[in-house]
């Protein structure tokens, strides 16, 4: 998510959260209160609730147990991405611990402790911060500590604290050793340092290597926890009766035979549906199809795919608003001769992840709790309190694995705020309320679609000019995020367009919002989602036009972009690009940032006499400044273009008169692994602050793999999803 | 009242026979190694071996497993599934982990059949099995190793 700096987020109607500069400095001081003190609160984790039991605790992120387990909290919800490793090597490489001494805690919701460095003063995760925004945090955290082990130590041994080492987990001076619980106690009642000194890049002992993921074990035995697996003593299982279009509502609800089949609870009505309650997930199943709904769809949607694209197209054919200009390009595409003009559809994605949505909830007097994996806990503090009735800080959050999310979990009144609504009519028990395949694709908050126009012109051999309108749907308006929103368009619309970082002297980016009754929301690198196909695949236009090879032209285009260059030579250098590929087989390239991460990513797809096509290979080669864990990022640029690739190669939602024409994975279909190409991942050495990887390796792959099919064929791609024939 | 054996364990269970297997592991049992996905046999999410084959739990009613010999990733415990399991741990092949129980119990009953399986039958053996977070690249390389190890040892 674009959640930058310097923005301002209205959360609700009487709180707004001022994100600014000084604030974010004051943050990610050592001094600045995140860090003395304040000890965590032990997170009701059925995994490891009884491993963290007094554990003395050093500061927010850290407590050591007498045994010398190293307990650090996750702040960030781990959705596959790495957080529970990544985080954990920041604090494990500057306290000194030994990697398989270290364990994780997920952190409860509390913004006061445990925000987000770059939203201010809101928990939550996205916009591929995690990593980034926690680089001083949680090194200074593990320095802290580090720091009152040898304090006491010291103290212990009657020696100068500077002569103490720690290393590899434990603490020495000359032949005396100890191990980190024996002094955990003592130390951890020192005052904490207030300007911990970090360790010099050279000395890092985790940082940089290869070390195992910390969750594979509980993830390869089925005992990692997600939602579904929470039991609770009298917990009911339920499932909801939604409106077959989002903004439905129920006009007439007869409840009788659904109330009378065996293992019901109670049918009650929420704002977005009717809830059957029940003793477990079969009986929940069975009755929620006994109800005899009548629905209001006044308000909902009725237009079909093709006229949204059709109002998409004649809205870019009129000029709006300018959000970028640099030079003249209207001036300059009037006087050029050779004028190359495409239009692009991209259509509606959902998230999909494996795990359908669900949550638990138990509402009680002046306290409600949830169980589930919260992307931006501090939202869901806010919403579920005002359903509850109860302050958000009375709103407690036992934060679990997340089977998936890519943007999904970070939405506001959504699936949450519906399980509060049934767990507030039921007091005092505990509800799972879980989604079927259906209901997660039918209220999918999907990728908005989108149109793009572009007309572009080279002249002697250069690019020269390029003007582009694109026109979307908003994810942020009409929602709490609305405040985001910087002049008169959504900025996801533009986002990597109008930061573009090709050198075209003349640039016009134009975007207009298009309102459609559809549930938007992020998904995975949101706007660069789309846009960098467009980009990259019009570059390639633009070459073929100034009869360049696409290498030769972007290399032209980057040349004040040194990193920008460095993922380029790498990729072309790692694919051989020069070299001349086996008959049939062509390449194609792309290169973009987004999250401060520049990836660049070379396909090499194979098309055959019958007009299929398959991506064999795709080389790709990433800097995202220090590499906290390469085997991490590699499996982030792998994942990234997986998922790039299934939504390029096959995946649409499309609506038929408002309503969504897929319901499960047949009509979604996701891409097998049999689709999946061969992955090298190269990572660029660099010693810039780290940026994020869980989105960047995503928005390159579609116009790679669309280039290398314009080379095979000639003809330009402007339309995804690609399909299965060129 | 229906009887099965799950993990070598006897059950005998008195409820819903329609009730599909995901949800007698799940609800009733309190397995919850085994995932819901799709609910459809699309996603193999669910996957549990069934006599020795892998099959999709959230499609086969109680009724239809009467007397079968079920085994889910609580209580797989052959040479396969250990190499399996060790080479999805030496590649740290998950991300999100949800559908890797139902990777893993394809990936045992693949090498149970096929102790040197190619790409090509790695890929048609794993194609009921979709992961979002699309680690098939790892995932095809941790079959390798695991065949490979088991081959040592053999």
């Amino acid at each position: 998510m674009n959640f930058l700096n310097n923005q301002r987020v209205k959360l609700d109607k009487n709180s707004s959260l001022e994100l600014s500069r000084r604030q974010f400095l004051r943050a990610t001081s050592v001094g600045g209160g995140l860090l003395i003190g304040t000890g965590f609160v032990s997170v009701a984790l059925p995994v490891n609730a009884e491993a963290s039991s007094d554990a003395p605790v050093f500061n927010a992120f850290l407590k050591i147990t007498p045994d010398s387990k190293v307990i650090v909290a996750i702040k960030h919800m781990d959705m596959g991405q790495g957080v529970s490793t990544g985080l954990t090597t920041l604090v494990a490489e500057e306290l000194g611990a030994r990697w398989d001494q270290v364990e994780i805690e997920f952190a409860p919701a509390d913004a006061t402790r445990y925000n987000n460095l770059f939203w201010g003063a809101a928990q939550g995760t996205g916009g591929s911060s995690s990593i980034a925004n926690s680089w001083q945090q949680l090194r200074s955290a593990g320095a802290a500590a580090r720091e009152m082990l040898q304090a006491a130590a010291a103290a212990e041994w009657k020696v100068p604290q500077a002569e103490i080492n720690i290393s590899n987990g434990v603490i020495s001076h000359g032949k005396r050793t100890s191990e980190f619980g024996a002094l955990a106690a003592k130390a951890a009642a020192l005052a904490t340092p207030q300007k911990p000194v970090l360790k010099d890049p050279k000395d890092f002992q985790l940082i940089g290597k290869n070390i195992p993921r910390k969750d594979s074990a509980a993830k390869t035995n089925g005992t990692a926890v997600y939602t579904q697996e929470i039991q609770l003593p009298g917990m009911l299982t339920a499932l909801v009766a939604y409106p077959p279009q989002v903004f439905g509502k129920v006009k007439k609800l007869d409840a009788t035979k659904a109330k009378a089949s065996p293992g019901v609870v109670a049918v009650v009505e929420i704002p977005r549906g009717v809830a059957v309650v029940a003793e477990n997930f079969w009986a929940a199943n069975k009755a929620r199809k006994l109800l005899a709904i009548d629905w209001d769809l006044s308000a909902c949607e009725t237009r079909s795919s093709d006229e949204l694209f059709a109002a998409c197209h004649e809205l870019a054919s009129k000029d709006s608003h300018v959000l970028e200009s640099k030079g003249d390009a209207p001036a300059a595409l009037k006087n050029a001769g050779n004028i190359i003009s495409a239009k692009y559809e991209i259509p509606y994605l959902a998230h999909a992840t494996i795990e359908p949505l669900n949550c638990v909830v138990k509402v009680d007097k002046d306290k409600c709790e949830l169980w589930f994996a919260s992307q931006m806990p501090t939202i869901d503090q806010q919403e579920v309190g005002k359903v509850a009735g109860v302050k958000p800080e009375q709103v407690k959050i036992n934060s679990l694995y997340a089977g998936g999310s890519f943007g999904r979990r970070a939405c506001a009144n959504d699936y949450v705020v519906d399980a509060a609504q049934i767990a507030k009519q039921l007091p005092g028990r505990a509800v799972k309320m879980v989604w079927t395949r259906e209901d997660d694709l039918l209220n999918a908050r999907y990728r908005p679609m989108a149109v793009h126009h572009i007309s572009g012109a080279v002249a002697d051999g250069k690019a020269i000019a390029w003007q582009h309108h694109a026109v979307a749907q908003s994810i942020m308006r009409g929602t709490p995020f609305e405040g985001f929103i910087k002049g008169p368009v959504d900025g996801s619309i533009v986002e990597g367009v109008n930061e573009m970082h090709y050198a075209i002297p003349n640039l016009q980016v134009q975007g207009t919002e298009i309102p459609i009754k559809v549930s938007t929301l992020w998904w995975r690198s949101v706007g660069h989602s789309g846009n960098a196909f467009v980009i990259e695949t019009f570059i390639d236009q633009l070459a073929k036009a100034a009869k360049k090879d696409p290498v030769a032209l972007r290399r032209e285009l980057l040349a004040s972009e040194p990193r920008a260059l460095g993922v380029l030579n790498l990729a072309v250098e790692k694919a051989d690009w020069k070299k001349t590929l086996p008959a049939g087989v062509t390449r194609g390239i792309a290169v973009h940032k987004s999250f401060g991460t520049w990836v660049a990513q070379v396909a090499e797809v194979r098309v055959n006499a019958d007009k299929t096509f398959k991506v064999e290979r795709v080389v790709c080669a990433v800097d995202c400044g220090v590499a906290v864990n390469p085997d991490v990022i590699r499996a982030q640029m792998e994942g990234g273009i997986g998922m790039g690739l299934s939504a390029a190669l096959g995946e649409a939602i499309t609506l038929k008169k408002g309503v969504v024409e897929q319901t499960n994975y047949h009509q979604y279909q996701l891409m097998r692994i049999s689709s999946m190409p061969k992955v090298d991942v190269h990572i660029v050495p660099s010693a810039e602050v780290p940026s994020g990887v869980g989105e960047p390796g995503l928005p390159p792959i579609a116009g790679a793999v669309a280039n290398a099919l314009f080379a095979a064929t000639g003809k330009p791609i402007t339309k995804l999803p690609l399909g299965d024939k060129v | 009242m229906i009887s099965l054996t799950i993990n070598g364990k006897a059950h005998q269970l008195d409820i819903d026979p329609d009730t599909p297997l995901l949800w007698v592991l799940r609800d009733e049992l309190h397995m919850t190694g085994t995932k819901l996905g799709c609910g459809m046999s699309l996603c193999g999410a669910c996957t549990v071996h069934m006599n020795g084959a892998p099959v999709r739990s959230c499609s086969l009613p109680l009724s239809a497993v009467a007397n079968a010999n079920i085994q889910t990733i609580e209580g797989a415990n052959s040479a396969e599934f250990n190499a399996v399991q060790q080479a999805w741990r030496e590649l740290d092949v998950v991300q999100c982990g949800y559908c890797q129980s139902g990777q893993i119990m394809s990936a045992t009953a693949l090498l149970q059949t096929n102790k040197k399986p190619t790409d090509e039958q790695i890929d048609a053996a794993m194609a009921g099995n979709l992961c979002r977070c699309a680690t098939y690249h790892r995932i095809r390389g941790a079959i390798h190793q695991a065949a490979d190890n088991l081959g040592r040892k053999a």
